[in-house]
């Protein structure tokens, strides 16, 4: 008992982060710390002493495994370096052919969601049914509840695989959109001429 | 119900409380937005009015579909406002105003769509688990050009029939226990005893075991005795006299193990050359009054008690 490599082997905080390690093995989808202290049993603060821990272990370049922070929460992936082998082997049924109007859409939900197909397709000029669909089907965008008031439409938001797939570690991360688009004052400046020149 | 009473209906919804009458004239003037007024809630009202009844008043009935179906159909195209009779009431200035606007809005999905293709871009070499991941395509293997004789040829090495493997090896023959029996038997009416080594010592490994099956099987019947003076050193195979059989006399029980004995390991295989079945303790008392050799009775006996 008295041993040392008995007291390594029993550091309370080495056995959380390995049931820790355990569980993002396990899953298929980003661990919130939350849902982590909840299933180890354990709680927030250890659970991220453990994460911390554990993040040291699987920093890229170290280990094929790589912990990252994604989607609200922990998951591992595959070192960078593998990524051709892992091409050879995998798909990316999620990503792969996405139109142009799908990537509109989904930044309109990025943004401004939950919206609805009426709102995106208001912003869009064009109807958005079969990009919302087509974004629904590969799970990066899903239903979120109805617009308030008479014929409520469905709303849609951005899905956690959303981030994940985009390596996002929330919505926040998106640039903001105030940084994008900086030229639409001269754009207001070139309508508002012609529009003169109209009533005039 | 009289058609004027439908008029009176008395409503209390929350956008208005009174007579029906004076809601379709306060909607009809545009004081109150349809899309406030609840309309299934008069229809409940209606047809709480019609339960008091005891008779359906037909009249009354259709007069009351005729107003709330107009109703409802005002609600409804209150409903979906009409965007470009909005558009075109607007002034020039007004208008590009708004189209600066929504194009501004516009270019900035776009702006946002770009940055979204050109972070997967960034992120390609990220790969995760997703589920269970559909499996990528194999690229097809292609063969190289391939002669048909050649073929032919490996085909053909393979078409032989293979050889017939022999087992004749793997055959044991058994000789027939009985034959040994008869051959211990006679030996024992020529001989009072001898040794089971020097007996067997010319025969194969297999003519051995079935010797020493003989063995155990006239030790079973008690006809003879048998003894081993130590692990691994000869048997002695000699004639039982017919008392063999008899259980010993209580008085006569073996003792029991020697602590000296008991400190020695004892070789499993001699215990099993020393037992035959059937072989208890009682029989060294029975040894020793037929004058056998046995320079170590009491450890015989150790042994003996041991394996029972």
């Amino acid at each position: 008992m008295d041993s040392p490599l008995r007291l390594i082997a029993s550091n309370p905080v080495d056995r959380l982060a390995r049931t820790v390690e355990a569980l993002l093995v396990v899953a298929s989808v980003p661990l919130s710390v939350g849902e982590l202290a909840e299933a180890a049993d354990d709680d927030h603060e250890r659970v991220e002493t453990a994460l911390a821990l554990l993040h040291e272990r699987y920093v890229e370049g170290r280990s094929g495994i790589v912990l990252e922070r994604v989607a609200g929460g922990y998951a591992f992936r595959a070192s960078r370096d593998a990524a051709d082998a892992c091409a050879r082997l995998f798909e990316r049924p999620v990503e792969r052919g996405l139109s142009q109007a799908a990537l509109e859409t989904l930044a309109i939900v990025a943004y401004l969601g939950p919206c609805s197909r009426p709102e995106i397709a208001g912003i869009r000029g064009v109807a958005a049914d079969s990009a919302v669909a087509s974004l629904v089907e590969r799970g990066l965008i899903a239903e979120a509840g109805r617009e308030l008031g008479p014929g409520g439409a469905v709303r849609y938001r951005t899905t956690p695989l959303f981030e994940r797939v985009f390596g996002l570690e929330s919505l926040a991360a998106l640039p903001r959109l105030d940084d994008l688009g900086a030229d639409a004052g001269e754009l207001r400046q070139r309508l508002l001429e012609v529009a003169s020149a109209r009533a005039s | 119900m009289h058609p004027t009473a439908v008029r009176e209906l008395e409503l209390d919804l929350d956008a208005f409380e009174g007579p029906f009458d004076l809601l379709l004239t306060l909607l009809l003037k545009e004081a109150i937005e349809p899309r406030e007024v609840d309309v299934a809630a008069i229809v409940l009202a209606f047809i709480e009015r019609l339960a008091e009844r005891d008779e359906v008043d037909l009249e009354s009935c259709g007069e009351f579909l005729v107003l709330i179906s107009a109703l409802l159909e005002l609600k409804a195209r209150s409903l979906f406002p009409d965007e470009a009779a909005e558009l075109d009431a607007l002034e020039p200035e007004e208008a590009a105003e708004e189209l600066a606007r929504r194009l501004a809005e516009y270019r900035r999905m776009k702006e946002a769509a770009a940055w979204l293709v050109q972070r997967l871009a960034s992120e390609h070499d990220r790969w995760f688990r997703l589920g269970p991941a559909p499996l990528a395509p194999r690229a097809e293997r292609r063969l190289a050009a391939q002669d048909a004789s050649a073929l032919a040829v490996a085909l053909r090495g393979l078409a032989v029939l293979p050889p017939n493997v022999s087992l004749s090896h793997m055959a044991l023959r058994f000789p027939p226990v009985s034959q040994f029996l008869e051959r211990f038997r006679s030996l024992l009416s020529r001989r009072r005893r001898f040794d089971f080594e020097a007996e067997v010592g010319g025969f194969s490994r297999v003519e051995q075991a079935v010797a020493f099956l003989a063995l155990l099987e006239l030790r079973k019947s008690g006809e003879i005795a048998l003894s081993q003076a130590a692990p691994f050193a000869p048997i002695r195979v000699s004639r039982a006299s017919r008392s063999w059989a008899a259980p010993a006399p209580a008085g006569r029980s073996p003792a029991p193990p020697a602590p000296a004995a008991a400190d020695e390991p004892m070789p499993s295989g001699a215990v099993q050359r020393t037992v035959p079945s059937g072989l208890d303790s009682s029989a060294t008392p029975q040894e020793h009054e037929e004058g056998l050799e046995h320079p170590e009775p009491e450890r015989i006996l150790t042994w003996t008690a041991r394996s029972a």
